[in-house]
């Protein structure tokens, strides 16, 4: 089980903003991508969790292995720490939500519902979620935003024991999260500023 | 996928899910008709079942923004999308609890309010199997029109428009049938009719509204 991209090309509102990124990532490695504001790190791992089609290029991934994270943790205000979790948990057809919960220090919270949480609680139980999902492939977009140095740390243990176990992860983040990992610098691939000149998928889509 | 129905039913019951919106809406139509049209009780008994049927639809319509806009909003959407649900599966669920939530609550309550509309006592086992048979095609198309217009704010207006001339036929063969049981006619072929139309939705407009939803979310 590998993560290779090959020459992908996304695109973002009908432009064109990434296009020739190769890369490759096995089992037991994290890359952390890199780049300014509106390159196109979101787009580019939106295409590779499969919520959107790439203009052209590979992504090779093993078919149900990504697990997703992104700015908004999909999180249900009038339901429960616990409620949040366990719904997640039976998407995905795992039953133990203990371990995500300790992992993130989610226990003293457990009974309390979402809506009453802060910004970095709620992050921590939308990072949760990636635990309970099962999956090997963790597709990260800034993910500690909101969190402090102590649940950053907490972040990059659980980023450490997946990896242990044969995971991997792919992260956009600015800040430094003290792993051993690789850093792909995005911006060289910006695409050269054309309108995607496919006609049919303009006209459609 | 019973996980996201039980979800589904447990976020419309608790508070701000919407619940009994549908029914307080149908609720004070039907009260209110009495009023505007006066008291004389042949006349209700004569438009009770369309107002009834109108009723109803506007009752369902009323929550239809809400079956896939709050989920849009948070980001669940994008994350079911990943999920090993398929789409079509997703989209199904959410009008089947869009359904228990709605037109279930519209099912149980319509002899109460056929009873304020003076309905004549042959008219209520049609008007009730009517609306069985027709409100879940009101869910499904309901769902439909939502996946339509999921991410656009203030979405609710585009969205009435685009159903209202879908629930036509079903509101013509419901309201016919219910008509036809309350006159003491044989209301066979109406109802075959109303049934054609939501086994039909039911399996055809899934596709659809998972092919959508596909598209909205990128």
């Amino acid at each position: 089980m590998q993560l290779s991209v090959d020459n992908l090309s996304v695109a973002r509102g009908g432009i064109a903003v990434l296009e020739g990124v190769s890369f490759r990532v096995t089992p037991g490695e994290a890359l952390i991508l890199r780049g300014p504001n509106g390159i196109g790190k979101t787009t580019l791992l939106r295409a590779l969790a499969g919520l959107q089609p790439a203009l052209s290029g590979d992504i090779n991934a093993p078919s149900e292995s990504i697990a997703y994270a992104a700015h908004s943790d999909g999180i249900k205000h009038v339901l429960s720490v616990r409620e949040n979790l366990a719904f997640w948990a039976d998407v995905f057809g795992t039953t133990d939500i203990s371990p995500a919960m300790s992992a993130f220090e989610l226990r003293p919270l457990a009974n309390r519902s979402a809506g009453a949480l802060s910004a970095g609680q709620k992050r921590r139980l939308g990072l949760a979620r990636l635990l309970v999902t099962a999956r090997p492939i963790w597709i990260l977009d800034e993910p500690t935003v909101s969190l402090d140095t102590h649940a950053v740390a907490m972040f990059a243990n659980a980023i450490r024991s997946h990896l242990a176990t044969g995971g991997i992860a792919l992260i956009a983040t600015h800040i430094d999260l003290g792993l051993e990992a690789d850093i792909l610098d995005i911006a060289p691939f910006k695409a050269k500023p054309v309108n995607i000149q496919n006609d049919e998928m303009e006209g459609f889509l | 996928m019973k996980a996201l129905l039980i979800r589904d039913l447990r976020l419309a019951i608790r508070a701000g899910g919407g619940f009994g919106l549908g029914l307080a809406f149908f609720l004070i139509v039907t009260v209110l008709v009495p009023f505007s049209v006066g008291p004389d009780s042949a006349l209700l008994a004569t438009i009770a079942p369309g107002i009834l049927w109108l009723g109803a639809l506007l009752a369902c319509l009323l929550s239809l923004d809400r079956i896939l806009a709050l989920d849009w909003e948070d980001g669940t959407l994008d994350l079911l999308a990943c999920a090993p649900l398929p789409m079509e599966g997703t989209v199904s669920i959410k009008a089947f609890a869009h359904w228990i939530t709605t037109g279930l609550p519209l099912i149980f309550s319509a002899p109460l309010f056929a009873l304020l509309l003076n309905l004549p006592s042959q008219g209520y086992a049609p008007l009730i199997l009517s609306l069985l048979l027709g409100t879940p095609a009101l869910s499904v198309i309901g769902t439909f029109g939502a996946a339509l217009t999921v991410g656009i704010k203030r979405g609710g207006l585009l969205l009435s428009l685009l159903v209202l001339p879908l629930y036509v036929p079903t509101l013509i063969f419901g309201a016919e049938v219910a008509r036809r049981g309350a006159e003491g006619l044989t209301y066979s072929t109406p109802l075959i009719m109303l049934a054609g139309i939501t086994f039909g939705t039911i399996a055809l407009l899934p596709f659809a509204s998972a092919a959508v939803l596909r598209v909205n979310i990128r």
